[in-house]
């Protein structure tokens, strides 16, 4: 109370001299104590649910045994790392992971970009918004069904088996048993999945797009398509940057729930990835310590790559994350 | 405008009608395929070969063999109860959180923002994650498909820009007539917010009725599996007894549909009874789903 009588004065006596720290958090708190309150179960769900796993990934460094517990497994510093380095499966995973991204970036970033580019040619409002529902809706299917429709189409006499005997001539028994299926079906589906709800972001740039520069490019005799590669894309064209730093940051990330729902061990040597990997170790063969060793170097890995791709991107062309 | 009617524009114009729409229906087979599949007669539908354009001998037989049995119900039931549970919780921290980071003066505010950005950048890994979720209580425990849930930093994000876009003067207005700040965020704040609150209450509501790994990973009775896990059983694991235990009990099994026949069935009924509500709504609700995306782009 003291502090604060000095204070009241201190404005009067020199304004120059500034509140102390501490009192203004008294009084903040004391102002804003609802929000304050509000913040309390946020903040402790973050705690417990997002850094509560970040202090357990120091089993990495031990042997952990759920039997001794945290505290008494014993330390063995870069063992696993070292393990993972040295065995087998390093290749296997990191390769698989890589060009399983490579071709979602090849095909599944292209696409909505694509589509987005063709709906904004459509005058028709019906015909637009038709096309639009039918192609969001995938994206609502559950993983699951996603999942259980692919098995469905690629069994035996799968129509996607059929399509492709067809095309091929060959005979093909389930397509999920064939490892240089796997990418393709991932991938294809993937755009399946979410070519649609992606496209809405593009549109959304599509929308802002100024249409003077349409008129300006009319005046010049463009035609449609000209218009559509030298105007609208040009202009979509920091969308579609900061989309592709998140797609190559992620470049050594990858979801493992599709994965790990579609492959099997026939096709273990192009669909385990990091990611499944260390979903099958760790928790269906319970090799704790490795799987999270494994797991925090593609963690590291991939936060170098998407630091690289945005400085990149920043120097490049002024559009960046941070 | 004359250059619009040009046979050049016409042509491509033609080709764009043409692309979309064969886009489309590629995009639409898939689900038709299951909703005709699910209708036929399961013997025919495993002679058939080539595209589905009608369901082959109409049947409901494969519905009221996943309806005789319990176990489908109970995953029903047991989603229902996580969809509505979650999704509860889901809004009521996503608000909290959304509105201490939309409060312009807040001392603390700058380290309540670094302390949630640090998690999209950093997380434990699944393995860890798992330890502390079977540390905390939550294995085996219905709470495992709710808690680490909770909130969805994108949507409190989403969110929190809803509250900011709103104007300041309300606020001062009503803490003039003296309103306190939890009267305002209660009948001012999350009143004039409706769309946006629709938004991110439709993404957790399709999330939490799609949710399955926490289910697969954490809980042990059937009792209290999901919909979606019994669902990745049928489908994935290819283990249909959970809907068709105690054989095929009153529906006949006629000369042309074998066991096997009508495990398909079983499958492509299972889909259509777990995707059309979300298929059904979703159309119109369909600007709110897509606003979401928009406001997102914004600060993304």
């Amino acid at each position: 109370m003291l502090t604060l009588r000095k204070n009241k004065k201190g404005d009067v006596l020199a304004a120059s001299e500034r509140p102390k720290t501490s009192l203004l958090i008294r009084k903040d708190v004391r102002k804003n104590w609802f929000p304050y309150l509000l913040a309390i179960p946020v903040l402790a769900w973050f705690i417990v649910f997002c850094y509560g796993p970040m202090w357990g990934v120091l089993i990495a460094f031990k042997d952990y045994k759920p039997l001794l517990g945290f505290e008494a497994s014993p330390w063995v510093g870069f063992k696993h790392f070292v393990d993972f380095f040295q065995g087998p499966y390093f290749w296997r995973v990191v390769k698989n992971t890589l060009l399983l991204n490579l071709w979602g970036i090849g095909f599944g970033f292209t696409a909505p970009i694509i589509l987005a580019l063709l709906l904004n040619e459509i005058r028709s409002k019906m015909f637009k918004r038709t096309v639009q529902t039918i192609t969001y809706m995938p994206h609502f299917i559950s993983l699951v069904v996603v999942a259980g429709m692919i098995h469905i189409f690629t069994a035996d006499e799968g129509i996607i088996t059929q399509v492709l005997q067809w095309i091929t001539g060959n005979e093909y028994s389930s397509l999920l048993g064939y490892s240089s299926m796997f990418r393709p079906i991932y991938v294809f589906s993937g755009i399946w999945q979410s070519i649609g709800w992606e496209s809405i972001i593009y549109l959304a740039a599509m929308g802002s797009i100024d249409t003077s520069l349409y008129e300006a490019a009319d005046m010049d005799g463009a035609n449609r398509l000209q218009k559509m590669w030298h105007v609208t894309l040009p202009q979509i064209t920091p969308t579609i940057v900061i989309l592709f730093i998140f797609a190559v940051g992620g470049l050594m990330a990858s979801g493992y729930e599709k994965i790990i729902l579609l492959y099997n061990p026939l096709t273990y040597d192009t669909a385990d990835v990091i990611a499944s990997y260390v979903y099958r170790r760790g928790l269906r063969e319970a090799s704790l310590s490795y799987s999270t060793a494994v797991g925090l170097f593609s963690a590291v890995i991939n936060f170098g790559l998407l630091w690289m791709t945005n400085s990149i991107a920043r120097r490049k062309s002024e559009v960046s994350l941070w | 405008m004359v250059q619009y009617k040009s046979l050049g524009n016409r042509l491509f114009d033609g080709s764009i009608y043409a692309l979309l729409t064969v886009l489309t229906l590629v995009c639409l087979y898939p689900i038709v395929h299951i909703l005709f599949a699910s209708m036929s007669n399961p013997g025919e539908l495993v002679a058939h070969k080539g595209l589905l354009l009608a369901p082959l001998g109409f049947t409901l037989d494969g519905y009221k063999l996943i309806f005789r049995d319990n176990a489908l119900i109970v995953g029903y039931a047991n989603t229902l109860l996580y969809v509505g549970l979650g999704t509860a919780i889901n809004m009521v921290m996503t608000i909290m959180g959304a509105y201490v980071l939309s409060r312009r003066e807040l001392f603390f505010k700058k380290y309540i923002m670094i302390v949630i950005t640090i998690t999209m950048f950093f997380g434990g890994g699944l393995i860890p994650w798992f330890l502390l979720m079977k540390d905390i209580g939550l294995y085996n425990n219905i709470w495992a498909m709710v808690l680490p849930g909770a909130i969805s930093t994108w949507n409190m994000i989403i969110l929190r820009t809803g509250f900011q876009a709103l104007p300041q003067e309300l606020e001062e207005a009503a803490t003039i007539d003296g309103a306190s700040q939890a009267r305002i965020l209660l009948s001012v704040i999350i009143p004039l917010s409706k769309a946006t609150l629709a938004v991110i209450f439709l993404y957790y509501l399709v999330g939490n009725w799609n949710s399955w790994f926490n289910a697969m990973v954490l809980l042990q009775d059937r009792a209290k599996f999901p919909l979606q896990l019994l669902l990745k059983e049928i489908l994935v694991a290819n283990d249909t007894s959970a809907a068709t235990m105690g054989s095929a009990g009153g529906v006949v099994i006629d000369s042309a549909g074998s066991a096997t026949a009508y495990r398909e069935l079983v499958k492509y009924c299972t889909i259509v009874v777990s995707t059309l509500p979300i298929l059904i709504v979703y159309p119109f609700l369909q600007k709110y789903f897509v606003k979401g995306v928009y406001v997102g782009s914004i600060k993304g």
